[in-house]
């Protein structure tokens, strides 16, 4: 099994471009066929491709986020969903009005721009108070610091005693868990004069786009989501970009020794603990834009959405895409959006759909006493309707399975050069084409 | 008179170089002594009774030992394979519902369906109510579903560790810790596909109990049975950690694996019977806190794990009297701490003392000694 | 000379014999022309070193003269590479003192040591295996812009960040030409043969522009030939001025290149002289002899 992945791995295309695309073009394919097995319309196959996609963005954005982390530098850190909540409380609590609504929680009514560029702020120093001392520990233990951190940050966010407050004659609060209302989408004044009330009325651009994609079939709220998402997948391509250039540079290069032998990069001069650190802060910062760009364009928050097993999802994103590779890591958050997330609920519907089990039994009993009676029908819809228990089930026996077979992922045995340019020797390029020298300027 | 002179100096230049090297040692000593101030003054000032100071220690005590003997398996298997086991708390949770299981199918057999007992009211038709388990009204049934945990979860855990870790044993710590993560993923959501995920009551009818002299508070059965039980299983795991050629070869291992090895140490086997003794015990305490705290849920384990990995890193990975120190602790802060912050920072409050802990003395208070 | 058989500190018990030239005087011209001052750049001074119960350095002392090539032996667990842990930061000493041209760098850590121009390679090579030669050969330079974040990243800076790398680049490949290991410049590290990698830990200990090479037993599994190439390349760079302390367990290598030996034996050191009457002492025999070498 693990020489077939090994021969797959080596089969697949250098152009990480066409690799992505092509893991996409798969599962949309997939879905797609799937969809229209299930009998959806042009309308819903739009949005489940939308949802797909829009999984596939933001698991891609923490994933490469904790790649840097982890797969360059090491660092484990298993609070992803405490350093996005920070990220996602700060903008909510900087940008909600000051008088809100009846219900709502007040905020300090500043910009968006403010409150994005404040939660990323405030979700790397967060992460500089975690990193600070448990850089001196062992990986085992910055992983357990980091776990207890993002559980106090989510039940200080749960906790009802930050529901409102004042600071410096300011309201503030994070709603405790009925949760903040966050902006309204930016997206939507593209095509709505009044953001907050698309029934206010259109923006040219709203009447020319809503109404050619009206005459394919598709409503309003399909092409406001798809644009976001849009939104975020160019957000993905910064991260990569930002992410490359820092990989392929000297900093990148210090990172790579530290994971491999931290005394030898600081037997050649190297600060290692200052270097970690600002590695740290970084992907905390990426994980804090990350919980802005998901969390953030769903009008509310609450603290049950940051619980551990967001961060783990993002690890098996990462395991699967391969850490270290920042276009594993894209592909890992898109195999993962696809096949672990999604795919489960899809394969239910389509099995639901076509074959009749039967009402499903109440309890796991009575559907193993079904069997005594050779009837594996009962069991079947039993676990077709708790198919989001199995689902996490089969999340484990995945992150088992890759850590055993596949430690490396799809793409962490690639090992790309950290350098800022071509490593290759200058005399021997400039014997060939212009194309020896090549600014491998973040490919 | 000269020597005096010389020892008050020595003390006094001692002290500057705990300030100077030592500052967040200091630090944490100060604001100790200034709670403990803070909470006589609360005591003499009438703003805190000693009725509800002595009720945050009982109850921190019940959770202290509860957290204790949960931990004293993470932390065996924590020094000896080099791995903190993210899986722990689901074996926990799994120990509870096959022995609960048992004890309910003992328990009520005749009156509700075996089916429906299995499920032990999670999902199905059994209750608390109708079943009526206690200590007391039910003995037979409590102490078959504890043996039952017991062994269940020992041959729960040599299961796994044939399935996912021993094919690992060269790995690095860190693969093993994630390889855990995705078993107590998986362990957690089979028992929420088998059981359900809602959280009934477990224990019925009414639990004896007495009320100690002078506080007023009151010790109930189970939270008695399950104090002696812990304390008994925890002196017993000292005796044969401590006197046991098996407790020397641990020690050795939790030193160094490789050396170990090489003295001829069968590795293996010791690796084993680390599993059953802290699977076992997993077991037994994963029963004794459902028995104490009369209610379950799929995820219970999960839930603790955090209070566990903070008592076990306070007492110092590999020390049993370590663990359960560092549970007291751990339980003690999560209610007194009620005296000074809002009920929903208790579990805030035990996680930075853990934080806290490692910054100060990683190796934890009983660190060094491994497995004594 | 065989003063130093209670084992203390030589420079302490008796200076004028190793100093014969006052370090002090002509550094502090010589520095200020940010030039390598002359005399000892490296100076130890009764260094101890306990672990737990264990003494493995017991005050040792020395200096090693400037573009010297200095052995350090000793029977195994005499404290050799102890002694390079303490000097290069590794661990901190209990005690005693290390100077890298009068300056003061006891208990620093090792990237502060190795910043000040004082590096080593390691008994057991420690090249970092997933990455290439080149990659293990440019972690080396001091000074590198682009290991600031901001400009490693930033549109623009990063030009520059560009051009010092494509320098860096030249330099590593004459460095793996002089050692002539180029061929293996694209190789990863972890490919290499031992002797390979002794040779590039060198290279990327010097790409790091140091004035003391601190060298724990480079010779070891080397075959002759490639032996004799690196002593020439230590030679050839003890002529621009690099300063070498080595240990190393072959006798012949040490006698034959080293013009001066410090012999170590139960964490003291035994004797600091020239080979020929390295041979001759007594106590030095008798250590090894005793050590059943």
């Amino acid at each position: 099994m693990s020489s077939a992945t090994e021969r797959v791995a080596a089969r697949l295309p250098d152009n990480d471009a066409v690799l992505i695309l092509g893991v996409l073009f798969g599962l949309y394919v997939g879905f797609t066929v799937l969809g229209m097995a299930l009998g959806l319309d042009i309308a819903g196959l739009a949005s489940t491709l939308q949802r797909i996609t829009f999984f596939a963005a933001v698991y891609a954005l923490l994933a490469l986020a904790l790649n840097l982390q982890w797969g360059y530098a090491g660092l484990l850190n298993i609070g992803v969903a405490g350093f996005m909540a920070v990220g996602v409380y700060t903008m909510a609590m900087l940008t909600a009005p000051a008088s809100p609504a009846a219900g709502g929680v007040p905020g300090l009514g500043l910009p968006l721009w403010v409150g994005v560029v404040g939660g990323m702020v405030a979700a790397a120093l967060v992460g500089a108070l975690a990193a600070l001392p448990a850089l001196r520990l062992k990986a085992d233990y910055l992983a357990i610091v980091t776990l207890g951190l993002s559980e106090i940050i989510r039940l200080t966010y749960n906790s009802t005693t930050f529901q409102t407050f004042s600071i410096a004659g300011a309201d503030l609060g994070t709603g405790a868990s009925q949760g903040i209302q966050t902006p309204t989408n930016p997206v939507m004044a593209l095509y709505y004069t009044t953001p907050s009330s698309p029934a206010a009325g259109k923006t040219g651009l709203g009447e020319a786009v809503f109404g050619f994609f009206k005459t394919l079939g598709l409503d309003e709220p399909v092409v406001v989501d798809w644009t976001y998402t849009i939104v975020l997948v160019i957000f993905v391509g910064l991260f990569y970009l930002l992410l490359t250039r820092v990989g392929n540079s000297p900093f990148g290069r210090v990172l790579k020794a530290i994971r491999e032998d931290e005394l030898v990069a600081s037997s050649l001069g190297k600060n290692t603990n200052r270097f970690k650190i600002k590695t740290f802060m970084l992907g905390c910062a990426l994980m804090g834009l990350g919980g802005i760009l998901w969390q953030g364009s769903q009008q509310l928050v609450n603290p049950a959405l940051f619980l551990p097993i967001i961060t783990f999802y993002v690890f098996i994103a990462l395991i699967i895409g391969g850490s270290g590779s920042n276009t594993g890591s894209v592909i890992g958050g898109a195999l993962f959006a696809g096949l672990l997330f999604e795919g489960p609920t899809f394969v239910r519907r389509l099995v639901q759909q076509t074959v009749d089990l039967g009402g499903a039994p109440n309890t796991f009993t009575d559907a193993i006493a079904a069997l005594g009676s050779l009837d594996v029908g009962p069991l079947l819809a039993y676990t077709l309707a708790d198919v989001s228990s199995l689902r996490f089930v089969l999340v484990g026996v995945v992150l088992v399975y890759l850590v055993q077979n596949r430690p490396d992922g799809l793409l962490g045995h690639r090992k790309e050069t950290a350098a800022a340019v071509s490593l290759a020797r200058e005399r021997t390029a400039a014997g060939q084409a212009d194309g020896g020298e090549t600014e491998v300027d973040d490919e | 008179m000269c020597t005096h002179i010389m020892g008050i100096a020595e003390t006094y230049s001692r002290g500057r170089s705990v300030v100077a090297e030592r500052p967040l040692t200091l630090l944490v000593a100060v604001v100790c002594v200034l709670l403990a101030v803070d909470l006589v003054s609360k005591l003499l000032g009438g703003s805190l009774s000693v009725l509800s100071l002595a009720v945050f220690l009982k109850d921190g005590l019940i959770l202290g030992l509860v957290i204790g003997l949960a931990g004293v398996g993470l932390s065996m298997t924590y020094s000896i394979l080099g791995f903190p086991n993210f899986a722990h708390g689901d074996y926990i949770s799994s120990g509870a519902f096959a022995g609960w299981a048992t004890t309910y199918v003992i328990a009520g057999f005749g009156t509700v369906s075996v089916g429906d007992l299995l499920l032990l009211g999670v999902s199905g038709d059994a209750s608390a109510g109708s079943v009526g388990v206690s200590v007391v009204s039910t003995p037979l049934a409590v102490v078959a579903g504890l043996v039952m945990a017991v062994v269940f979860t020992i041959a729960l855990t040599l299961l796994i560790d044939r399935l996912v870790y021993k094919p690992m044993r060269d790995q690095e710590g860190i693969s093993l810790l994630i390889a855990s993560v995705g078993v107590a993923l998986a362990l957690r959501y089979l028992i929420a596909f088998v059981f359900g995920t809602s959280r009934p009551g477990i224990t019925g009818g009414s639990i004896p109990g007495i009320a100690v002299p002078g506080v007023g508070i009151r010790i109930n059965a189970h939270e008695a049975t399950l104090a002696i039980c812990a304390i008994g299983l925890l002196v017993g795991v000292h005796v044969v950690l401590q006197y046991t050629k098996l407790g020397t070869a641990m020690r050795a291992m939790a030193d160094n694996r490789d050396l170990a090895r090489v003295t001829g140490i069968p590795t293996e086997r010791v690796v084993r019977a680390t599993w059953v003794i802290g699977g076992g015990l997993t077991g037994a305490a994963g029963y004794l806190i459902t028995l104490e705290t009369g209610t379950i849920a799929f995820d219970f384990g999960w839930v603790l794990l955090l209070l566990i990995f903070a008592a076990v890193i306070l007492g110092g990975i590999g020390s049993v009297y370590g663990a359960m120190f560092g549970g007291l602790l751990i339980g003690l802060a999560s209610t007194v701490s009620l005296v000074w912050i809002p009920s929903d920072f208790t579990t805030v409050a035990a996680f930075l003392v853990m934080i806290f802990m490692l910054l100060v003395k990683p190796s934890g208070l009983f660190g060094g000694v491994t497995t004594a | 000379m065989s003063e130093s058989d209670t084992g203390v500190a030589i420079e302490g018990e008796n200076p004028e014999e190793i100093t014969d030239i006052d370090p002090e005087e002509d550094s502090d011209v010589e520095r200020a022309a940010r030039e390598i001052p002359p005399g000892r750049p490296l100076r130890v001074d009764d260094l101890r070193m306990e672990f737990g119960g264990l003494t493995a350095v017991d005050g040792a002392g020395f200096a090693i003269e400037e573009g010297s090539l200095t052995g350090l032996i000793g029977p195994n667990g005499a404290g050799k590479s102890t002694t390079f842990d303490c000097i290069t930061g590794v661990h901190r000493p209990t005690g005693g003192s290390v100077k890298l041209h009068n300056e003061e760098i006891t208990g620093l850590q090792p990237y502060e040591i190795a910043a000040r121009g004082l590096v080593r390679t390691f008994q057991i090579t420690r090249e970092l295996q997933e990455m290439t030669v080149l990659e293990n050969m440019l972690l080396a330079p001091r000074g590198q812009q682009g290991e600031s974040l901001w400009r490693a990243v930033l549109p623009g800076v990063r030009r520059s960040v560009q051009a010092q790398e494509r320098e860096l680049r030249e330099r590593a490949w004459e460095t793996l030409e002089f050692f002539e290991i180029d061929h293996l410049a694209e190789e990863y590290a972890g490919n290499l043969s031992g002797g390979q990698r002794k040779l590039l830990e060198m290279a990327r200990a010097l790409l790091t522009d140091p004035e003391v090479v601190l060298l724990d037993e480079p010779l070891a599994g080397v075959n002759p030939t490639l032996e004799r190439k690196l002593l020439e390349r230590i030679d050839e760079l003890r002529e621009q001025g690099y300063t070498f302390l080595l240990v190393e367990h072959d006798m012949d290598v040490i006698m034959e290149n080293c013009e001066r030996v410090i012999v170590m034996h139960q964490g003291r050191v035994l004797a600091d002289d020239a080979p020929a009457a390295i041979r001759e002492n007594e106590q030095v025999i008798d250590a090894y002899l005793g050590a059943n070498v």
